[in-house]
């Protein structure tokens, strides 16, 4: 730990000395791939980043398994059996509180309790309850810690991913890998601090945006650069047909002589940079495909995620990815799975999804952690909501939907600081209120930042007159989950 | 001397004082920017404005500041009767006795060594520096004067200053710099050559490079006025309204889609067709502003008046199933009351939405009163999920015979009706309350139309009480704010850097203005002159500071590393859409037809694919074929949940919200776009294959790619490794035809045959280097 800390000192120590002091290039490779842009960006005084290393960090990187479309945590994490018991019966008034409902479900006459069609069982050293349709998470119960008190303000799909991606819920503010990029750069001079993985499962799917990507109002080097399964993994990365790699280092070099006349022409120091810039790419070009060859990854390891590892653009094909770029030094890999908004047929695509995403999530805890980078990555897997405890649409034993519920949902962690093997939170008996310990997305948001050694009070920037952080003005570090 | 001797010596000698109220000290700022804790940094006459304000704003007015919820101790630092006023707790103290900094409580709490009494508290983040703890005590050493902020006080034209004959000067505007340089003991450089000139200016005023032809015919033109001539001639071409339109696209947040997750297809283009036209025929700033505001409310409003008021429709617009109507709808008004703040009054208004603003004199009361000018229109937050809509009411329909008759600015390309969406005020449909928190059900008191009186107070005697009313109140020119932000504006897209550097914001956490005198000179003159946006760029480009060479010296990189005071002309990276312009011009591929619908150029697979939810028509990206693909950049479709990547990685914006400044950055994502994307990649083959066909010498097609790109000669030198590159590329594709035939396949644009194929292949080559030079990126 001792050991960790002083790394992390000394790389802000490096960060910050390179900034005030604008080095040259040569130097900026030690720093975010990027960062040397911060050297020479246009206005230095707004890119250092303020109130760093207030702590040691708990956690290096982070790989958040974002579950898009809100998983029901009625039938994952949050097991309700007087929901079964009063199936059918009328949601009292008294729990449901005034709670506003969206206009799909805001005109129905009736909000019949529908219990979960799916078995639960406890696993693990705490007893954690989990659904059956989640049997390898559950086999890492004693891994990961489950806050089953998550809240939201949004109450459909946009705004509530774009509300725990940037903190708000209209956009255009940065989003939380942008800030991370921008507090903490990237620990590999080769490639992004923040890369996006997409994938869609056979689920009723609500699309994702670019702005939840976004750099926001921060440099646009702090942007998440989208991974993709194509032939391309990176946009543009790869050489026009007819141009090998000696003919793209043949050009780099004439570009390079020329640039360099011209620096002595006008002597303007963003032609270095260029120079620099295109050096990068070209390293970028070589590391991004050996990065994504997962042809290579050993059987022992296809096993942990499973055979779909291998299929390119898959939820477990991205596990696997997030974990070799993770691996690799990117500060923050966000992934995004489509297709987990069960308006109606929730039994089946809640079975098609789990069986989608169980077997890798859980293989990229097991992975990280018996090759060591468990403790110092954070995964995060979690919606942007829950789902009602009453019905939409039809009623059925066996098959019913489930409306958007903002006031408490599921979400588990695991590695990077997080308390292993626990239960956070509790809701009522039905599966709609937090009783204890309700964790809001701006507290969410506090503790991930503390993890990685910020006070999320102090990492701001400042934009038309106004100090900008990612709590906006609230958050708590909820400190029962830290270890 | 050192560098900061150089600015003490500077600051203790020259202090300006001007009839205008605005005291003009630049220098003060080079130390607080630079880290200078010298205490004898310390300017000898401390302005309220421009040194003590700036301080107590950042660090002070959150908690001390006009937001009267929020306020502690009831102590406000804002106003002088709150500075001056007794102490609560011990009325025998004043929180700052003019002239005695020891007896001002305020200054007391700033160097108390107690951690609890001191303030800012540390925990804020907020602590002032040394300097700035002996920049306020002296500011209460020397009276404490208080002013009202510089950019509320109207603009008066002040005196032009006397400049050195011998720097050249041509017109005012080489008056205010020349005679600034010299202050800070700066001299500016010579012209530019008449070929970097020449690109320069193109860029600026069309966004399209100088042909061969004009080129040559610029360096043959002898006569003393060549270059003004010039510059009429660029701004009376049609392609200088899309270069205006580029701007004005992202403060209006322009797009083709509705914005929020499903995001369907909507049109608006006919609007930012009007949006060229008004540009090119050149309506004053003042027309171009009503109509936009206000145009359905003039008196029997034409059809074109209609439509130009869709710049507050641009806003998004959900079609998510089961949002809360009012929810959205709120957001829509929100939206045209935070752009008409930050698009025409650079005041960050939205802060003040939720709560009293935090620094500017803007109450939560003052912004719904503003949000009431927009909060009538007969509209819905949800019309219907995807495809519900292209234009959501109120709308208006354009046919072919409006195209034909008075709408004949629209390109309008088959005989459908359009339907565009536009504004409409029903007085009568609802009262505008305060919102608690900015919570769309959390009414508060009704409110009327209203502006922050410390703006401009909004007389109703003058001005109606709608949005008419509001653009004559923008026009009135007792308003200090409407002419100065759009000059700065127009500064800042020429100089990459405005007078004012924060051209969205004019409050109290804006920066100063670098050149006060000059941005209220310019004011005065474009108002006066008729708001003539032409004139005014005209101004501009034919000054002497405008024509400088951007070499950078050494010493003055050092002496003014961002080049505030103007020594140089600065070197900017051409925006995302411009750099594409440059490149299809130069290889002749461009298709310079005007306006019309969006087109979908060359894309990398899957950008849309990816991220949609499958729904809707633009759920898959169907990339148009022939002509389509040779645009102009401004024409590219805007899905706002997936913008062009090529655009974006060139900040380009999303045009999620008002946007009022891009950044520039220089990525490694950036040269990979320049290097692959196959739209430059076809055009290096265009030009490579038409002119390899050519009855020239090799050096001379050499030459001639050259110049058609760089809009110059090359130098010898560079001449001699052109050669050498490009010998060794025809080697290599000699070797390998293979190769030669791959790389030529690039683009869609029609094959052109040539007499051998390893010679147009190194063309080529030697072109996509060219199109990645640096200096190719910048203007």
């Amino acid at each position: 730990m001792e050991n960790q800390e002083k790394q992390f000192r000394l790389n802000v120590t490096r960060r910050h000395f390179l900034t005030k002091a604008g080095l040259g290039f040569g130097s900026a490779a030690l720093g975010s791939m990027l960062f040397k842009d911060q050297l020479f960006g246009v206005d230095q005084q707004q890119t250092i980043p303020l109130g760093l290393a207030q702590y040691a960090p708990k956690a290096k990187r982070i790989i958040y398994l974002f579950q898009n479309g809100a998983p029901s945590q009625l039938e994952t994490f949050d097991y309700k059996p007087l929901l079964n018991k009063m199936h059918g019966e009328e949601l009292p008034a008294s729990i449901r509180m005034g709670q506003r409902l969206t206009g799909m479900t805001a005109n129905q006459e009736k909000f019949p309790l529908v219990g979960s069609t799916f078995g639960f069982s406890q696993h693990g050293q705490s007893g954690a309850w989990i659904s059956e349709l989640f049997p390898n998470i559950a086999s890492i119960a004693d891994d990961i810690c489950i806050v089953k008190t998550m809240n939201t303000e949004a109450i459909n799909h946009d705004p509530a991913l774009t509300f725990f991606q940037t903190g708000a819920q209209q956009g255009n503010r940065p989003s939380m890998g942008a800030w991370m990029s921008y507090g903490l750069g990237s620990e590999n001079s080769n490639l992004p601090s923040y890369t996006v993985l997409l994938s869609r499962g056979r689920g009723n799917g609500q699309g994702v945006y670019s702005k939840l990507w976004t750099n926001g109002f921060l440099d646009s080097v702090h942007q998440g650069v989208v991974f993709s399964s194509g032939e391309d993994p990176v946009l543009y990365l790869k050489n026009p047909e007819g141009h090998d790699k000696q003919s793209r280092r043949d050009m780099l070099d004439q570009l390079a002589k020329f640039n360099s006349e011209a620096f002595e022409n006008f002597g303007d120091p963003e032609i270095n940079t260029r120079i620099k810039q295109y050096e990068m790419s070209y390293r970028m070009q070589s590391a991004v495909p050996e990065l994504t060859d997962l042809s290579k990854e050993s059987d022992t390891t296809i096993k942990l995620y499973g055979p779909d590892c291998l299929v390119p653009g898959t939820y477990a094909a991205n596990c696997l990815l997030a974990r070799k770029l993770s691996e690799s030094g990117v500060r923050f890999v966000q992934l995004y799975h489509q297709g987990w908004d069960t308006h109606g047929n929730l039994a089946n695509d809640m079975r098609m999804q789990a069986e989608d995403v169980d077997r890798a999530s859980a293989g990229l805890i097991k992975d990280l952690k018996q090759r060591g980078l468990l403790d110092e990555t954070l995964v995060i897997w979690g919606g942007e909501f829950g789902r009602t405890n009453y019905c939409q649409g039809k009623i059925d034993v066996a098959n019913y939907g489930r409306d958007h519920h903002p006031k408490c949902f599921s979400i588990w962690m695991a590695g990077g600081g997080i308390k292993p093997g626990m239960v956070y939170g509790e809701t009522d008996e039905f599966g709609y209120n937090p009783i204890k310990d309700p964790v809001s997305v701006h507290d969410f948001h506090a503790t991930v930042l503390h993890l990685m050694g910020i006070n999320h009070e102090q990492l701001t920037y400042r934009h038309l007159g106004r100090r900008y952080r990612l709590t906006d003005v609230a958050g708590q570090v909820v400190n029962g989950i830290i270890a | 001397m050192t560098n900061a001797q150089l600015l003490i010596k500077l600051a203790k000698n020259k202090i300006l004082v001007t009839s205008s109220a605005i005291v003009l000290m630049g220098i003060g700022f080079y130390f607080f920017t630079s880290g200078n804790e010298q205490e004898d940094a310390i300017p000898d006459v401390v302005d309220f404005n421009f040194h003590v304000r700036p301080i107590l704003s950042d660090r002070c007015f959150k908690c001390h500041g006009p937001d009267a919820n929020k306020r502690q101790a009831d102590l406000r630092l804002d106003t002088e009767e709150g500075a001056f006023a007794a102490l609560k707790e011990d009325p025998s103290k004043h929180v700052i006795v003019a002239g005695d900094p020891m007896q001002s409580a305020l200054y007391a709490r700033l160097i108390t060594t107690d951690t609890a009494e001191v303030m800012p508290p540390p925990s804020s983040n907020l602590s002032l520096t040394k300097t700035e703890i002996a920049i306020i005590k002296k500011w209460i050493s020397q009276g404490a004067k208080y002013k009202k902020h510089w950019s509320f006080i109207a603009p008066v034209r002040p005196k032009i200053p006397v400049a050195d004959e011998d720097l050249n000067p041509r017109n005012p505007i080489d008056h205010f710099i020349f005679s600034k340089l010299d202050e800070v003991g700066m001299t500016p450089n010579p012209e530019a050559s008449r070929e970097a000139l020449l690109k320069r200016v193109s860029m600026d005023i069309t966004g399209l490079p100088p042909t061969i032809e004009q080129q040559e015919r610029f360096l043959a033109d002898q006569s003393p006025n060549a270059y003004e001539k010039v510059v009429d001639e660029l701004l009376s071409s049609k392609h200088y309204g899309e270069k205006m339109a580029i701007q004005w696209m992202d403060l209006a947040r322009y797009a083709d889609s509705h914005g929020y997750q499903d995001d369907g297809l909507r049109t608006m283009w006919p609007w930012r067709d009007w949006v060229i036209h008004a540009f090119n025929s050149n309506y004053p700033f003042s027309k171009f502003l009503t109509w936009q505001i206000a145009g359905d409310l003039l008196p029997n409003p034409t059809k074109e008046q209609l439509l130009a008021t869709g710049f507050n429709r641009n806003h998004k617009i959900t079609q998510e199933g089961g949002v809360i109507d009012e929810e959205y709808r709120i957001e829509y008004v929100s939206d045209r009351t935070n752009t008409f703040g930050k698009a025409f009054l650079a005041i960050t208004l939205e802060c003040a939405k939720c709560h009293d603003h935090k620094y500017d004199p803007v109450s939560q009361k003052d912004y719904y009163s503003m949000f009431a000018f927009f909060d009538k229109v007969p509209e819905k937050g949800l019309v219907g999920t995807i495809d519900a809509s292209f234009a959501d009411p109120p709308s208006m329909k354009i046919t072919s015979a409006d195209v034909s008759t008075v709408l004949n600015f629209i390109n309008k390309k088959d005989t459908m009706d359009v339907s565009v969406m536009i504004m409409k005020d029903s007085l009568s449909i609802r009262e505008t309350q305060l919102l608690r928190r900015g919570v769309y059900d959390q009414k508060a008191d009704t409110v009327q139309m209203a502006t922050p009186a410390a703006i401009l107070s909004y007389n109703t005697k003058k001005y109606q009480q709608n949005r008419l009313g509001l653009a004559r109140w923008m026009i009135d020119p007792e308003n200090p704010l409407t002419a100065r932000v759009y000059v700065n504006r127009i500064w800042n897209e020429l100089f990459g850097r405005g007078l004012v550097k924060t051209s969205g914001d004019f409050g109290m956490q804006g920066e100063l203005p670098s050149h006060p005198e000059l941005l209220d000179w310019l004011a005065v003159e474009f108002r006066e002159t008729g708001w003539d946006i032409k004139k005014l760029i005209r101004l501009i480009v034919t000054s002497t500071t405008y024509r400088q060479s951007a070499k950078r010296p050494t010493d003055k990189a050092q002496k003014d590393p961002d080049n505030k005071y103007y020594s140089f002309f600065p070197r900017l990276r051409l925006s995302a859409e411009l750099q594409r312009d440059l490149v299809l011009s130069a290889a002749g591929i461009i298709n310079p037809e005007i306006g019309g619908p969006s087109v979908k150029p060359y894309q990398p697979k899957g950008v849309w694919e990816s991220t949609t939810s499958g729904r809707g028509e633009l759920a898959k990206y169907v990339q148009d074929k022939g002509d389509k693909l040779y645009r102009r950049g401004l024409y590219n479709f805007i899905k706002r949940t997936a913008p062009p990547p090529s655009l974006l990685i060139m900040d380009a914006s999303t045009r999620d919200q008002c946007e009022v400044t891009r950044s520039r950055t220089n990525t490694p994502l950036q040269a990979l776009v320049l290097m692959n994307d196959p739209q430059l990649l076809e055009a290096a083959r265009v030009l490579a294959q038409r002119t390899a066909n050519m009855k020239l010498s090799e050096d001379q097609k050499l030459d001639r790619m050259f110049r058609q790109v760089l809009c110059r000669k090359a130098t010898e030198n560079e001449m001699k490794m052109l050669k050498a590159y490009y010998q060794q590329e025809k080697n290599k594709f000699t070797l390998h035809k293979e190769n030669a035939e791959q790389f030529l396949k690039a683009g869609e644009f029609e094959q052109i045959k040539t007499k051998n194929i390893a010679e147009t292949a190194a063309l080529m080559q030697v072109n996509q280097m060219i199109f990645n030079l640096d200096e190719t990126t910048v203007k």
